[in-house]
């Protein structure tokens, strides 16, 4: 952090205080519309030396150069451009893999896939929970027979796949390794990214399985796995995206995620493992909203917090495991369902925002989207976004532009060190878990919400279209629409599965998956034996509850 | 005392977008209201009984899941079959304009999409329910 001492500290007053006095305060400022982030972090009219520290070479230094404030990589965007990820899935694995393959054909670089709900909470399409539910926000997964359809043509060799999935990432790892084997590529060659980080469920997005302790132990066996098996996908994305969706701030999205980032590295060297074995694998997640300098500065200051820690704190030799790489999607919160069209304008700005921070990876969001899941007009548009952003704007063209900033590198200090707060908070709380069950995250988070909802509603905020410049008579939007026969197609699908399979060997595998779940054996590979006898992942949840239990919360807000 | 407005604010489904569900439940327990919030995950069964034993005037549906046309409409069931169908019930999410339109004409009192005042859904239930 730059906290050095100002050789200039004793002088009366700097010029920035006499240009304060003299000049600025002469004119009033505007009334009404705050002047602090939309996080609420105040911002003094003008940053000069004389108000922000900096230590270049500690500080910022250089990009592929620790602390990585300027960038991972040393080339950055003049290297090779982010990856231009739209995150897809509606309906059944048919509909997915067709929406998959228009994406490519437009120029889409990496895949990412969207599940349903009951995939997201472990029930198969034909459990009484998963009713109404099936393929409405994602694409509904009960087997390896519909991964097999999801990725029909689309060779795994080639393309690399993210997945958002936590609570059963390990039975969808399984069923895309399995892909990979029938496809002849060997596990060990294929790409991407499972989200597997279930803290952030128990925190923010609230799709979780089993309580925290065994989710927990789960996850450290996928990192295990992974770095012997499937080296080259990243087995946790740790994400403060669903964290900012929930209402957080910028300083709580940071602080969270990175505070969920150490307790798994700490789980895991607890497991035995050591730090540089699968520190360099574990990616990030972020949002990126719609106050510009504030998204910019948390990007920066995550990789320095992330980079000073790990060598500091962990030990970390090996300089990938010092790198703090993520994927940005826009913010979904930040649509508005009036007038959907400025939302083309809005998450624009938000992708400059998370381009000008260094982004690895990207998705936009379409215009349409407070409203459904996107139209194809909508997400070809939302693509273009970052083609123009790439191709057009020039800013790529230059690492880290903003640096420098007396502005951005005041803030990015000021999140740093908001961020090292809540740390020593969640620590004295005993740590991430025991901060979880004790709703700490939760609670600010909902503060936090509720605190931007009451400025919009004093106009403290303005959200254009929302609360001013509104339009009284607004045209429909056409929207996406899931065909309601989509789910019974499922849950037919879901029953031709089990009645094909060989019972037997459902039976033993299943048996096998409880056996190992009550030791402490590494459940990777029974859920892959599994996952080749299509058992399904629904059913392999269940065995799981059977062991482990189910999480329950006591809400707060 | 009399004439608080009782009500649940309630999470159908497997949704877990909760950020609307919680603001809400707030801007009502401040309007002086009495607020059960039901936590997540709900069946319409489990809702439907926290709003009878609760004595719920009015249950306020927060769903962003797109499964709205087959849960609300099982809830409003539900409340006929108990014998609940004088709870006013009102769903906020994202709800498409022509699916709040058959939701209203199935008995909902009103449709909150994004961006709605929160003060607009407390004037609204002020009104609503019988003093």
């Amino acid at each position: 952090m730059a906290t050095t001492e100002d050789p200039r500290a004793e002088r009366q007053a700097t010029s920035t205080e006499r240009w304060k006095e003299e000049l600025y305060d002469a004119t009033p400022e505007r009334q009404g519309e705050l002047f602090s982030t939309m996080s609420g972090v105040e911002n003094e009219p003008l940053y000069t030396p004389d108000n922000v520290q900096l230590d270049y070479e500690r500080d910022l230094g250089y990009p592929g150069v620790h602390p990585f404030t300027r960038g991972v990589y040393p080339s950055m965007y003049r290297g090779r451009l982010w990856t231009m990820r739209q995150f897809a899935g509606f309906g059944t694995a048919e509909e997915t893999n067709e929406r998959f393959r228009y994406l490519l054909e437009h120029g889409q670089t990496g895949l990412s896939t969207a599940f349903d709900m009951p995939t997201l909470m472990g029930y198969d399409s034909d459990h009484p929970r998963s009713f109404g539910e099936v393929g409405r926000e994602g694409v509904a997964i009960d087997s390896l027979d519909d991964m097999e359809t999801l990725f029909d043509g689309i060779p795994l060799g080639e393309v690399s796949t993210s997945m958002t999935i936590n609570a059963p990432a390990a039975m969808l790892l399984a069923f895309y390794a399995c892909v990979g084997e029938e496809q002849d590529v060997p596990i060990a060659a294929l790409r991407g990214t499972v989200q597997t980080d279930i803290l952030k469920e128990y925190i923010a997005q609230k799709e979780w399985i089993f309580p925290p302790q065994p989710s927990m132990r789960l996850v450290v066996d996928m990192i295990e796995w992974c770095s012997r098996e499937m080296p080259l996908m990243h087995p946790v994305s740790i994400s403060g995206y669903h964290i900012r969706e929930a209402g957080s701030t910028a300083a709580q999205e940071l602080a969270f995620t990175l505070a969920d980032g150490f307790a798994y590295v700490d789980a895991c060297v607890a497991r035995g493992m050591d730090v540089d074995d699968f520190a360099p694998r574990l990616s990030f997640f972020f949002n990126a909203h719609l106050d510009f300098f504030e998204e910019i500065a948390k990007y920066r200051a995550a990789r320095r917090i992330w980079a000073t820690r790990m060598r500091e704190r962990y030990g970390a030799r090996n300089p990938r495991s010092w790198l703090l790489r993520f994927h940005t999607q826009t913010a979904g919160v930040s649509l508005t369902a009036q007038q959907p069209e400025v939302n083309l304008i809005r998450t624009a700005i938000e992708a400059l925002a998370a381009v000008l921070g260094g982004t690895q990876s990207l998705h936009t969001n379409s215009f349409d989207e407070a409203l459904a899941l996107p139209t194809e007009h909508a997400v070809r548009l939302a693509l273009r976004t970052q083609q123009v952003i790439a191709h057009e704007t020039g800013v790529v063209n230059t690492i880290d532009p903003l640096g420098g900033s007396y502005h951005l590198e005041r803030l990015t200090n000021e999140l740093e060190r908001q961020a090292y707060e809540y740390f020593e908070r969640i620590e004295k709380l005993g740590g991430v878990v025991a901060a979880i069950e004790e709703n700490f995250m939760q609670r600010e988070i909902a503060e936090a919400s509720y605190r931007y909802q009451s400025e919009v509603e004093r106009g403290e905020r303005i959200v254009v279209g929302v609360n001013r410049y509104e339009l009284e008579d607004e045209p429909p939007l056409e929207l996406l629409r899931i065909d309601p026969a989509l789910e019974r197609k499922q849950m037919e699908r879901v029953r031709v599965v089990r009645a094909r399979r060989d019972s037997a060997a459902v039976e033993q595998a299943l048996a096998e998956l409880k056996r190992s779940a009550e030791g402490d054996t590494n459940l990777m590979e029974p859920i892959m034996l599994a996952s080749r006898a299509y058992v399904t992942m629904g059913e392999m949840c269940d065995a799981l509850r059977d062991v482990w239990g189910v999480w329950r919360e006591t809400p707060v807000f | 005392m009399a004439g608080k407005i009782r009500v649940v604010i309630a999470k159908p489904g497997l949704d877990g977008h909760d950020r609307g569900a919680k603001i809400i439940a707030r801007a009502l327990r401040d309007a002086g209201m009495e607020v059960i919030y039901t936590g997540l995950h709900q069946t319409p069964e489990q809702i439907v009984e926290t709003a009878v034993q609760e004595d719920a005037d009015a249950v306020g549906i927060s769903i962003l899941s797109g499964a709205h046309m087959t849960l609300v409409p099982r809830i409003l069931e539900l409340l006929r079959e108990n014998g609940a169908d004088d709870v006013l019930v009102v769903v906020g999410g994202t709800i498409p304009a022509d699916d709040a339109q058959e939701l209203k004409r199935q008995g909902v009192a009103d449709v909150f999409g994004p961006g709605a005042p929160t003060s607009d859904i407390v004037d609204f239930l002020k009104e609503a329910v019988p003093a």
